[in-house]
């Protein structure tokens, strides 16, 4: 879920923030960054002007690409609606129940211990097993539809192109939900409790405790689970691909998946990696904007005696 | 439609992640030694035994890496691409070995083959010969397509295995009034099993010039009434014919052959793997005597040769033009002294593949899959064309489109003459 995106504008917030330790000690990272993120990114672009199909020798064909993918492709606006489709469903799905699983895996009863286990077990899961599991699961005729008895449930899952985005956001939703309830987790268990004793005596009920104290004081948890989840979701791809191949009339190709089956299905390079560079330009756009309108750039702690 | 089961894994997945990092690993242009890539599932084991055996018997090594069927097909473009590729390149032959040809990224093998070319079936051998010289030879079973069916389910619906396709229509329509019992199994959800239909039907009603014209690039080739009409009917099957719900069913699951061996289905077209597929998976039906098999039925008034198969005649191996002297010669010996020797043509015929050599016939006899494999040899020998998959034989650029588009055919969002203009536009 890391993506260039994501740590382009971390390392980049890093290295202006401090004054503190030299910049020396930042070198390796740096160096990891430039060397696995900067050089194909230029690589990437570089190929956006050229046209490739892997086998032959790339030939300079100069704005050729960009003026097909932009303008003689209606695809890639369809495939650029179902990504923001994808990408807000995802959040609406993942957001509150990630918070709500985590504020309640961070109580102490013992028996909360066992269900973040479970809870936490599709986070281990290689994203195949999951694929072909759900695949298994959603089969028309040996999945769940057929093995329960009722009959308004729909049977064509993966095949119905009306239903299977919806599908797809639940399933990516179950793998990635675990994650993030554990960053909520952890970001509850950090928040003081004599501010919910003190609210306690004040005669702040448990609803009411959650909207004042446990909500603002995961406000910094929230920004970063919603970066992740965001740019995670506009780049997502293996759960998809070996659940539909974009499959059925095209209604789960989203950006990530188009740019694979242009590129490796269609072996044209050259379009993939125009595709790759709008990818790129939105991640980027989106996580800086996040970081401006949270104000996160002046992060600061806000823990009591900190 | 290549064979066994295309499970995608994430495998191939990841490339795609090396759409970015592509340009920062560049080609090291290949180690020593020589390797060979395969696939797994179905007989490749066995390939990889006879390989193992190989480097066992003699002083140089072949190194085996074995992956699924649709990481391969993607893999290995990449790496010939960029001068790293395996010493043995396997594929299918088609559009795909032109390419490597045009590209020079394979050498000629004609003085490497031994007797090779005596013993395989002309029809086979000629599929890796371009310009009048070999550049790939087979290397495993022929994997004709074939129509499957469930005894039980002819005989409680007096019905009979069809012979021609009128035959085929009085099936339809009388499974038609049967609840959950439908015609023909279909895997609609992978795709590539539909073209199966398109080919046997394109070749019934116009004979295998329709589809030579198209690989030969001739123009407009596919705006041809034969493949109208395969069109046209797979969509008419697809509204009655195939199981419901068809285009959820993957066969990478092996889902197509479960439905027929549950009696869900009365026929399967599948190539020729799915028997092992069903012996192994499905050994209750297997054993139960209602498993059988027949040629595509004919069509009555069509031009095509009832005798010609669709499918794939084998998977080749090429040599690759990148690979060092050293493992090229490797590669030669390998192909000229060991490909085929007894010991693995036998392991073949006892798992039930028919390897494409005029000089198996005695072998068979006895085998446990005696039955099937002398359906195959027959089908295969009489047979006065053999076919390529489509998605094979056409131009690698032409590849994904086709996909795409009997995606949209079989889910009914493209009409027939949309499918071939399409197609005729990247012509």
């Amino acid at each position: 879920m890391f993506d260039t995106a994501s740590s382009a504008s971390g390392a980049r917030a890093a290295g202006r923030r401090r004054q503190g330790p030299s910049f020396l000690m930042a070198l390796p990272a740096v160096l990891f960054f430039g060397f696995f993120a900067l050089v194909p990114l230029i690589g990437v672009l570089l190929i956006s002007f050229m046209e490739w199909n892997v086998l032959s020798s790339p030939t300079w064909v100069g704005l050729d690409n960009w003026d097909t993918v932009i303008s003689d492709r209606p695809f890639t606006w369809r495939a650029l609606t179902l990504t923001g489709i994808f990408v807000l469903g995802s959040y609406l799905f993942q957001a509150p129940v990630a918070l709500l699983l985590g504020v309640f895996m961070a109580g102490q009863q013992r028996y909360r211990a066992l269900l973040a286990v479970l809870y936490f077990l599709p986070l281990l899961f290689s994203s195949v097993a999951v694929g072909l599991t759900f695949q298994s699961l959603l089969s028309p005729y040996y999945g769940i539809s057929a093995a329960l008895p009722f009959d308004w449930l729909p049977s064509d899952w993966l095949s119905n192109s009306d239903l299977v985005m919806y599908v797809m956001i639940f399933v990516v939703g179950w793998c990635f939900i675990p994650f993030h309830a554990l960053l909520y987790q952890a970001g509850v268990r950090q928040i003081p409790t004599d501010m919910y004793e003190a609210a306690t005596i004040d005669g702040a009920g448990r609803i009411r405790r959650f909207f004042s104290i446990t909500l603002p004081q995961l406000r910094y948890t929230i920004i970063t689970s919603s970066t992740l989840m965001l740019v995670g979701s506009l780049t997502y791809f293996d759960l998809i691909y070996v659940l539909t191949g974009g499959q059925p009339q095209d209604a789960v190709r989203i950006l990530p998946l188009d740019m694979y089956i242009t590129g490796f299905g269609a072996n044209n390079l050259g379009h993939a990696s125009v595709i790759a560079v709008f990818l790129v330009a939105i991640g980027l756009t989106m996580s800086l904007l996040l970081n401006k309108i949270s104000g996160s750039t002046k992060m600061e702690s806000d823990k009591a005696g900190a | 439609m290549t064979r066994h089961r295309k499970i995608r894994t994430g495998t191939a997945g990841l490339a795609a992640a090396s759409l970015l990092a592509l340009t920062a690993c560049g080609g090291g242009g290949g180690g020593e030694g020589a390797n060979a890539w395969i696939l797994t599932g179905g007989g490749w084991p066995a390939i990889e035994e006879d390989l193992d055996r190989f480097n066992e018997s003699h002083d140089e090594d072949i190194s085996v890496e074995a992956m699924e069927n649709d990481a391969y097909k993607q893999q290995i473009r990449t790496a010939v691409g960029s001068g790293d590729a395996p010493t043995l390149i396997m594929s299918w032959t088609g559009g795909t070995l032109l390419e490597y040809v045009e590209e020079d990224r394979v050498v000629p093998l004609d003085d490497h083959v031994g007797e090779l070319q005596e013993r395989v079936h002309e029809s086979v051998w000629q599929n890796g010969v371009v310009d009048d010289s070999v550049y790939a030879v087979p290397m495993n079973d022929v994997q004709p397509v074939v129509l499957y069916y469930n005894q039980d389910v002819l005989d409680e619906h007096g019905l009979e295995v069809p012979e021609t396709w009128s035959d085929v229509e009085e099936i339809v329509d009388t499974l038609a009034d049967v609840e959950d019992v439908d015609a023909f199994s279909l895997a609609g959800g992978s795709i590539w099993p539909a073209l199966m239909w398109l080919q046997y039907l394109t070749d019934r009603h116009g004979g295998e010039g329709v589809f030579a014209s198209v690989v030969e690039g001739e123009e407009g080739a596919w705006d041809n009434e034969s493949i109208l009409f395969a069109l046209e009917t797979l969509q008419e099957l697809g509204e009655e014919g195939f199981v419901d719900n068809y285009n959820a069913v993957d066969a990478a699951q092996n889902e197509d052959a479960q439905l027929l061996a549950d009696g869900r289905a009365a026929f399967l077209l599948q190539g020729s793997w799915v028997y092992a597929t069903i012996n192994q998976d499905f050994p209750e039906f297997a054993d139960s005597g209602a498993f059988g098999y027949a040629p595509f039925p004919q069509l009555e008034d069509g031009a095509g040769d009832p005798s010609n198969i669709v499918g794939n005649p084998a998977n080749f191996w090429s040599v690759s033009a990148d690979a060092s002297e050293e493992a090229q010669q490797v590669a030669f010996d390998y192909l000229s002294e060991h490909l085929y020797n007894d010991e693995a043509v036998d392991d073949m015929l006892n798992a039930g593949s028919l390897p494409p050599l005029n000089d198996v016939e005695d072998r068979i006899a006895g085998t446990e899959a005696e039955d099937f494999l002398t359906f195959a040899n027959d089908l295969v020998g009489e047979a006065n064309h053999f076919q390529l998959s489509w998605d094979q034989a056409v131009h690698p650029d032409q590849q994904q489109p086709l996909m795409d588009n009997v995606a949209a055919i079989l889910q009914g969002n493209m009409t027939p003459q949309e499918f071939v203009d399409d197609m005729n536009a990247r012509q």
